[in-house]
């Protein structure tokens, strides 16, 4: 058992290196474009597996992701442009203190931004999380709009519809990764931990969990906290990541995208969210033609923008009807599995 | 041990229990007994904290635990395998044991009863790795029970553990239940298999739409007349 534990440490650390030197090589040979693609699919994986946790393995349905993600933007970001750039950018009203003079190190803006979201996360959770399944999704929702039409609201502090230019572009491929690498950890952890077969016994059956003498609603309120913390990370990522923000950007679409991977991957799979994440980001930006202008012979089609999600819409449909647990269902992936892979091959041949 | 006195549970508009009060004996086993829709289940979550109680009192070694919150009772030594087994599909049989013991921190004690259970019941130990889920009803009703003796209950509330499983089983079932009450646990049994509950109990009470009709030892109540016409077939 022992040499079998060391054999999957070392494995893992095996996998981590090789994705290392992929984004070293990547960095290094690939262009703006692709790259910003491989940084995507680390901030989307880093949404996603947050949702995963409140929803796919705590069973709480909640919508408001894009509301800890603009926390989350907006917190970095006003920690990370530089005070003269915000006098600068501030052209309906000045900036109100402290947030026009508050600054902090790249690292540092993320933890509070995550903290703040956070800190959020609490204060919305006292009163919805008494809620269950879709009244739920509706608080929570109705919460990430209240986010987003505050920020609209409040110029001295977001400046408004304006949004906010020219955040400084910290944020990379090693940021990235590097925060993917460690919300990984901190939910595979989490999961695998005895309080996350509380929260999955929570998820299966309320009333069970409550006759075992769990305080279902402190789990509850434990689990969506974490998700909400790394939701204000994966916003602060973005944020520095496009430089560019604004309320408009943190609708009820970015939580849709978000919980297109974690239903695709497969609700309580952090396998499957990684997989989908990884796919659903990258066909995002694939299926871009089919928003072009087609010419089959002499008739040319107009471009629709916004095609591609009716096309993703409709594979979401499928995915649905067809394999509704998703890619991997609730499997995960493990090393006797992947050996297995290679040694059965081998007896083959 | 347990007094439940005057007991109201109401849902919503309708009165489902109304004013009951039972009294169950230390080391002995007591059984609840009636119809559907009697309020059987719902006496026994009211006491497990898992519905409102309109009003009435419950004493359990001489404190009052008539307000405290489920897991609050449960570390005070009421646990409970609830209807319909309602084990987690989706964990192993030994971490739904696990859960069991939430509320508890002793290891050492958490690990002599794993192996209790196992012992109790031979089959959980040959599924221990097994996904609760893919278990036979049978063996999710062990797992319930087992689950439900985890948390060091003084006083196990067991609701329909004969529900749905062939009479062999429900022998068993049965047996094993008779092998806890030795072992020390008081037991609240409630069932709708009313002669093989009035067997084992030490006393019994039989509930009608919310009150109780009726109550006396087990013998007793399996010679009574109108017991026997309503709940044993004549």
């Amino acid at each position: 058992m022992d040499a079998k534990l060391k054999r999957n440490y070392i494995l893992t650390g095996v996998a981590v290196l090789i994705l290392a030197l992929f984004l070293f090589w990547a960095g290094k040979n690939l262009d703006g474009y692709k790259i910003q693609i491989l940084n995507l699919i680390a901030v989307n994986i880093i949404l996603a597996l947050s949702l995963n946790l409140i929803y796919g393995f705590t069973g709480l349905f909640s919508l408001g992701h894009a509301g800890f993600m603009a926390i989350g933007a907006y917190t970095c970001s006003l920690l990370i442009l530089p005070a003269a750039q915000k006098h600068a950018m501030y052209i309906l009203q000045a900036p109100m203190w402290p947030f026009s003079v508050m600054h902090a190190p790249f690292f540092l803006a993320i933890l509070i931004a995550g903290l703040v979201a956070a800190l959020f996360g609490i204060i919305i959770g006292f009163p919805v999380l008494r809620l269950g399944g879709d009244y739920l999704g509706i608080a929570t929702l109705g919460f990430a709009e209240i986010i987003r039409v505050v920020a609209n609201n409040i110029p001295r502090v977001t400046n408004g519809a304006l949004g906010l230019k020219g955040i400084p572009p910290y944020s990379n491929l090693w940021w990235n990764y590097g925060w993917c690498l460690l919300t990984l950890y901190v939910i595979i952890r989490l999961v695998k931990s005895n309080f996350g077969n509380t929260l999955k016994a929570i998820r299966d059956d309320e009333v069970a969990a409550r006759a075992m003498g769990i305080d279902t609603f402190r789990c509850r309120m434990t689990s969506f906290v974490i998700g909400a913390f790394f939701a204000g990370v994966g916003g602060a990522l973005l944020a520095s990541l496009i430089t560019t923000i604004d309320p408009k950007m943190f609708n009820f679409i970015l939580t849709f995208n978000v919980l297109m991977i974690v239903v695709a991957g497969g609700l309580g799979s952090i396998t499957g969210t990684v997989l989908a994440g990884v796919v659903i980001t990258v066909l995002l930006e694939w299926l871009r033609f089919v928003e072009n202008p087609v010419t089959i012979g002499s008739l040319t089609l107009q471009g629709v923008p916004g095609m591609r999600m009716v096309v993703f819409s409709v594979a979401l449909l499928f995915i649905i009807l067809f394999r509704h647990q998703g890619i991997m269902g609730k499997r995960e992936f493990n090393w006797d599995w992947f050996l297995g892979l290679f040694r059965r091959r081998g007896e083959a041949r | 041990m347990l007094r439940i006195s005057d007991l109201n549970v109401h849902y919503g508009g309708i009165h489902a229990i109304k004013g009951i009060s039972i009294e169950v004996p230390r080391g002995k086993i007591v059984t609840l007994i009636g119809a559907n829709g009697a309020g059987k289940s719902s006496t026994l979550r009211a006491v497990a904290g898992l519905v409102h109680k309109s009003s009435g009192s419950v004493l359990f070694d001489g404190r009052e635990i008539g307000k405290l919150a489920a897991e609050d009772i449960v570390k005070a030594g009421i646990t409970m395998a609830p209807e319909g087994r309602r084990i987690f599909p989706h964990l192993t049989v030994l971490e739904n044991l696990m859960l069991g013991a939430y509320s508890r921190s002793d290891q050492k004690g958490i690990a002599r009863d794993i192996d209790w259970v196992y012992e109790l019941f031979p089959r959980l130990k040959e599924r221990t790795w097994q996904k609760g889920g893919t278990l036979s009803g049978g063996e999710q009703q062990m797992l319930a029970v087992g689950r439900a003796l985890m948390g060091s209950p003084k006083l196990i509330m067991l609701d329909e553990p004969s529900l749905g499983l062939a009479p062999l089983l429900v022998k068993e079932v049965f047996g094993i239940i008779k092998t806890i009450n030795d072992e020390g646990k008081t037991v609240l049994l409630v069932e709708q298999n009313a002669y093989a509950a009035l067997k084992i109990a030490h006393a019994a009470y039989v509930l009608e739409v919310g009150s109780i009709v009726l109550s006396g030892t087990g013998e007793e109540l399996l010679r009574n007349p109108k017991v026997r016409e309503a709940y044993l077939g004549g």
